[in-house]
């Protein structure tokens, strides 16, 4: 109960940012970061709970960006429901990876790889179905009005991500009390004395699926919304897949907080960078590749570790 | 309640489990013994679904259960450990414990206080908040049957949880595995320490080279040539019945 608590009073904290920062460039920084926070958290039920690393976690971002956006050019869907729609596409393709892989047994390098390839076979079919707009990538029409899901103040923008975000992580606080969750962690540390007691590895890996892929979902139907622009490079190239694993691992693989405070640390490293050396291109790149060495070193717990040290664990947990 | 006919599972040319048929009464403890590489963990492998037997089968509570999955397998209430023991590294006692529990237990608080329980049970209860990785060797088997143990399971196949323990460890244990039989579970063990053997065993089979050689009440096992000759090597049983005559 202490860590819902928390949990809470860190979002309402979070939810007062549009009042207090008045600046559109902050405001932008602080809606990258909340987004990273969000897909690091969706990595990591996957990679942190149930322990499959996934290097294409882009494929459900770009599909669930991709459902909003083309189910409204092309179809007329309203976005709300594109968002519902998008959501479960990343959900519904997050499952049909999944099984495809986990039923040949596919695990650690191999299973990152097919991600990986998974991905970039998404990037492939969208850069050729006329559909999606193929190379020029799509448009969705500006209409800014709440219900076109587009806004023309940054704060009501920061405000969907943030309740998305909050569902996320609502959602693995819940993991981290119920048994889904503990077969998660089981099936990471041991598939098979998992098995041995009765835990169904498959269905438990396709549940991780489920769950990563439908907020990763969210994440896309977020970022077609507001960029209202999409390209296969942007939806399905290595960037997000990128940022979604290197937050989680930095702040902390299979914990509640690691990805949020991942993101924050790793933005605010970015921009700090951006200030001491100027726009320099890929900078952030080259800080990102050196944190994440520097980590997986020195702290391959992440930095959820410096806040409970050695005994990781204690107990229930909340208990 | 167990029922093993004609199993077999050849690797390679090597034939690790040869047309092996044995019974498990309910309610009993009995043993599979003999030399290292008998087959003895392949045929517990076999028969809990970890591999797929070549020919036979294998049936527990009277319902066909040759080459299921193993979780399946452990949901019907037949539960192995492992030799190698296995823990969730990184999780404490009580976490590792719990996920047994969850077989049959949705609620996570519920979970947790049974594998309390289970602890108290095995002589884990002073250890639930360690990390499962900082057990000792003993606290690592004692953990693999907790586990176990926690999923209620009907019948319990454990594999050599007293390999490695030191002599007064193995006192230790030997009355916490028959208070588990006297709670009503059925024990099936694999055993290279013949003392607990002797001590727990009712009914025992010994295994070599993937066949079964001889079974019946381990005591009557020790004295029977063809058990001598499979661990100590061919003529021992003349050579050890001469020495005896000679005395």
């Amino acid at each position: 109960m202490k860590r819902l608590f928390l949990l809470l009073a860190l979002f309402a904290a979070m939810a007062l940012v549009p009042l207090v920062v008045r600046s559109e460039f902050w405001l932008n920084v602080c809606i990258l970061t909340v987004f990273s926070a969000l897909i690091g958290q969706a990595w990591n039920i996957l990679g942190g709970y149930a322990g499959q690393f996934s290097f294409g976690h882009a494929l459900f971002f770009g599909v669930g960006a991709y459902a909003v956006a083309v189910l409204q050019v092309h179809l007329g869907v309203n976005p709300w429901i594109g968002l519902i729609l998008g959501a479960a596409f990343g959900a519904g393709v997050a499952v049909a990876v999944g099984w495809l892989t986990f039923r040949y047994g596919l695990r650690g390098s191999y299973f990152a790889l097919v991600t990986l390839a998974f991905a970039e076979v998404f990037r492939i079919l969208a850069n050729s179905t006329p559909w999606t707009g193929a190379g020029e990538g799509i448009m969705i029409k500006l209409s800014p009005r709440p219900s076109m899901m587009q806004f023309k103040d940054l704060g009501h923008y920061y405000w969907l991500l943030l309740a998305m975000t909050l569902a996320c992580y609502l959602t693995v606080w819940w993991l981290d009390r119920s048994r889904l969750g503990a077969r998660m962690l089981a099936v990471r540390d041991n598939e098979d004395a998992a098995a041995a007691i009765g835990v169904d590895a498959f269905a438990v890996k396709l549940q991780a699926m489920a769950l990563s892929g439908l907020f990763m979902g969210l994440a896309g139907v977020f970022y077609a919304q507001r960029y209202l622009y999409l390209d296969p490079g942007i939806a399905f190239g290595p960037t997000e897949s990128v940022e979604a694993l290197l937050v989680a691992i930095v702040g902390g693989i299979g914990t509640l907080f690691g990805p949020l405070m991942g993101a924050v640390v790793l933005h605010a490293l970015s921009e700090g960078a951006q200030v001491a050396l100027g726009s320099l291109p890929g900078a952030n790149m080259v800080i990102y590749g050196t944190v994440l060495v520097l980590m997986v070193l020195f702290m391959p717990r992440g930095l959820a570790s410096l806040t409970r040290p050695r005994s990781r664990r204690k107990g229930g947990r909340d208990a | 309640m167990l029922d093993v006919s004609n199993l077999s599972k050849t690797f390679g040319g090597l034939r690790a489990v040869d047309d092996v048929s044995l019974t498990v009464a309910e309610g009993s403890i009995s043993a599979l013994i003999g030399p290292n590489g008998a087959g003895k963990t392949t045929l517990f492998a076999l028969i809990t679904g970890f591999h797929r037997p070549d020919g036979g089968a294998v049936r527990f509570m009277g319902r066909d259960v040759t080459g299921e999955k193993p979780f399946r397998i452990a949901r019907a209430g037949m539960v192995r450990t492992f030799q190698i023991v296995q823990p969730f590294a990184g999780q404490t006692v009580r976490e590792n414990i719990a996920v047994g529990a969850h077989l049959h237990i949705a609620d996570r608080t519920a979970a947790l206080s049974k594998a309390e329980d289970v602890a108290r049970k095995v002589g884990l209860a002073d250890r639930l908040d360690v990390d499962a990785a900082d057990l000792t060797v003993a606290g690592r088997k004692r953990l693999e049957v907790a586990r176990a143990l926690a999923t209620d399971p009907k019948l319990l196949l454990l594999d050599e949880v007293m390999a490695g323990l030191n002599p007064s460890e193995i006192r230790d244990v030997i009355p916490v595995i028959r208070a588990i039989r006297d709670s009503g579970v059925t024990i099936l063990l694999i055993e290279h320490v013949m003392q607990a053997v002797m001590e727990l065993g009712e009914q025992a089979w010994v295994l070599n080279q993937g066949r079964l050689i001889a079974e019946g009440a381990p005591r009557s096992l020790a004295g029977d040539p063809a058990v001598i000759e499979a661990y100590l090597g061919q003529g021992m049983a003349r050579r050890l019945a001469g020495g005896r005559a000679d005395a």
